[in-house]
């Protein structure tokens, strides 16, 4: 353990200093030191052999709580839902491929990749269809990025705060390494006409999902992903081919990606205008919100991960911003009175989560943790309080409020509005 | 010497690199107007991209008795999924109800919607004719047309959905 006159305060309520970690190699009061004790018994596993090499290693059998969570659909639908990202569980940047959040429209289609063709056409000089081979074949591009569902956190408008993991309310976002092929080599190919403004995305799913992507976005950083973290597509994250907005809306990034139709004007589809508009309490509503907010979250404490003995601690959470890179994420432990600096880990990537850690000596009472992120636009995430206001009442989509976990005497962790 | 061709050599190179850099493969085949027919489903609100075929309201009721009933409600606002029908006056109250009748901008959409995913366990099933029908039975039931009034081409994109000047847009393509 490390001397504990080495633990310089940055904020009030036992914040530490950022490179407390760096100093104290990174242990922690209430972490497991494993000793070996020499002589003794081996324990089961170093007796004897263990089992052999398989084609697909699937994760420890003790840490079977690692699943998506509210895995749900709506009434009489089996694919009319979502699922969500055990955030709390997981650590780093990359969100295994398996526990990447899911939000259909009508089921995951089981597409054979060899009749699946992506179609270019509407205000193109040549409307030309893409085989997946084909499109592979193409100079790739590979980026890691996040993907939020617009009506991620929507929970936070809740009058009284939502009791439950942090995945429950904020698992509608993940980080991948998405491979493919720039839209603009593609349109390249088709020739824009000058009219064009807008491209009506299309899914091959059951409900051809849809939407209406501003041309210059799709010029800008757009690609069809043909990989997720080094393997192709998953079925529910749009084998074999979708879309990827980097930084907008998740519902944007079309799955299952069909059709490209080059217009001068918006489709006005369901999902872009009863859906995914953002009404204010004037009855006024905002259309076409696209980029997703500067945010962040803390997720280690949170709900269901209780504290243990008085002592220092690591807080840990995720940071993200569809504006660019996070430039700096504070950490308060007293309910925003005062805030610290938080050590970002190593990867901060454009459009990316950013893992961001603060040291904190628990003195064992109450406190409220909380994480303001600030993008490297300046974007400061807004409080709670700032999001919801002028919103209409049930407007829950584009919510980056900062959340605030409170911890009790006891250790339990809950969610709290400041 | 040596040194002058060995740069010019590499600066070649760059510049080849370059080009290949900008050069596509060109694998696409072209598309024949039946395939873009088949796969384009895209209705704009000025009408472009809806079909031929109409429907009236008398004519989609069955249809929707049929098709919808289950989950929308025998009067699209009590089913066990989402409200179609009323919430009008509500939206810039402090309890919204967003229904087609009350929120929807544009009745391009609905028939668009109905085409690509409607019925839900059996989308694509129903004929050019019944969704514009269907249609129609949606927007009389928000009292937006009338029973007998005959929703095509022509006469659906100029239905003008009573919240439409309501929207603003966020982002202007550059």
């Amino acid at each position: 353990m490390s001397d504990t006159s080495e633990q310089v305060p940055a904020a009030g309520n036992g914040l530490l200093d950022r490179r407390w970690f760096l100093k104290s190699g990174g242990a922690l009061a209430g972490a497991t030191l494993l000793t070996a004790k020499a002589g003794a018994a081996r324990e089961p596993w170093t007796s004897v052999p263990g089992t052999g090499m398989s084609e697909s290693g699937p994760p420890s059998r003790y840490e079977n709580h690692l699943k998506r969570v509210n895995v749900g659909s709506q009434p009489g639908t089996t694919g009319a839902g979502s699922s969500r990202t055990p955030l709390e569980h997981l650590d780093g940047i990359i969100t295994p491929s398996r526990l990447h959040f899911e939000r259909h429209h009508s089921g995951i289609p089981d597409i054979d990749p060899d009749r699946h063709r992506l179609v270019i056409h509407g205000l193109v000089d040549r409307p030309l269809k893409f085989s997946v081979e084909a499109l592979s074949r193409y100079p790739t591009v590979s980026r890691i990025q996040f993907l939020e569902c617009s009506g991620n956190s929507g929970a936070m408008i809740a009058p009284e705060p939502v009791q439950g993991p942090a995945s429950q309310m904020h698992g509608l976002v993940s980080a991948s390494e998405w491979g493919g092929v720039p839209l603009s080599a593609l349109l390249d190919d088709v020739g824009i006409r000058p009219e064009a403004r807008w491209v009506i995305a299309g899914g091959a799913d059951a409900a051809m999902m849809s939407r209406s992507v501003p041309l210059d976005k799709i010029l800008d950083d757009a690609i069809v992903a043909l990989y997720q973290n080094g393997e192709p597509l998953r079925p529910s994250n749009g084998y074999p081919v979708r879309l990827f907005l980097p930084g907008w809306e998740g519902n944007m990034c079309v799955k299952w990606l069909r059709t490209l139709k080059l217009t001068d004007r918006p489709a006005m589809t369901k999902d872009e205008t009863s859906k995914y508009s953002d009404l204010q309490d004037d009855g006024i509503a905002e259309l076409f919100t696209f980029p997703m907010g500067v945010k962040s979250l803390i997720t280690s404490p949170s709900p269901g991960l209780s504290l243990g003995a008085a002592g220092v601690y690591q807080v840990s959470g995720i940071a993200w911003s569809g504006g660019g890179r996070i430039r700096r994420v504070e950490v308060s432990a007293d309910g925003g009175r005062s805030w610290a600096d938080a050590a970002l880990d190593e990867h901060v990537l454009p459009k990316c989560l950013t893992r961001f850690r603060s040291p904190w000596r628990w003195d064992g009472g109450p406190a409220v943790l909380m994480s303001r992120a600030i993008d490297e636009s300046g974007s400061v995430q807004p409080t709670r309080a700032a999001v919801l206001e002028g919103r209409a009442s049930n407007s829950f989509y584009h919510v980056n409020g900062i959340q605030a976990w409170q911890v009790g005497a006891d250790g339990e962790v809950r969610n709290v509005y400041v | 010497m040596f040194m002058s061709r060995w740069i010019t050599a590499v600066s070649i190179g760059l510049a080849y690199a370059r080009l290949c850099d900008a050069q596509s493969p060109m694998l696409g085949e072209p598309v024949s107007e039946a395939e873009l027919a088949d796969i384009d489903y895209v209705v704009l609100p000025d009408g472009r991209g809806l079909p031929s075929g109409s429907g009236t309201a008398a004519e989609g009721k069955d249809v929707y008795e049929q098709h919808c009933l289950a989950c929308h409600g025998a009067s699209g606002a009590d089913g066990i999924n989402d409200r179609l029908v009323g919430g009008h006056g509500t939206i810039d109250t402090a309890r919204p109800e967003k229904t087609v009748g009350s929120y929807w901008p544009y009745a391009t959409t609905l028939f668009d919607y109905i085409r690509r995913a409607m019925p839900y366990q059996t989308p694509g099933s129903l004929s050019a004719d019944e969704v514009y029908g269907l249609t129609a039975y949606v927007l009389f039931l928000n009292d937006i047309v009338d029973e007998n009034e005959r929703l095509n081409a022509d006469t659906l994109p100029a239905v003008k959905m009573p919240n439409r000047e309501n929207f603003v847009w966020g982002y202007e393509p550059k």
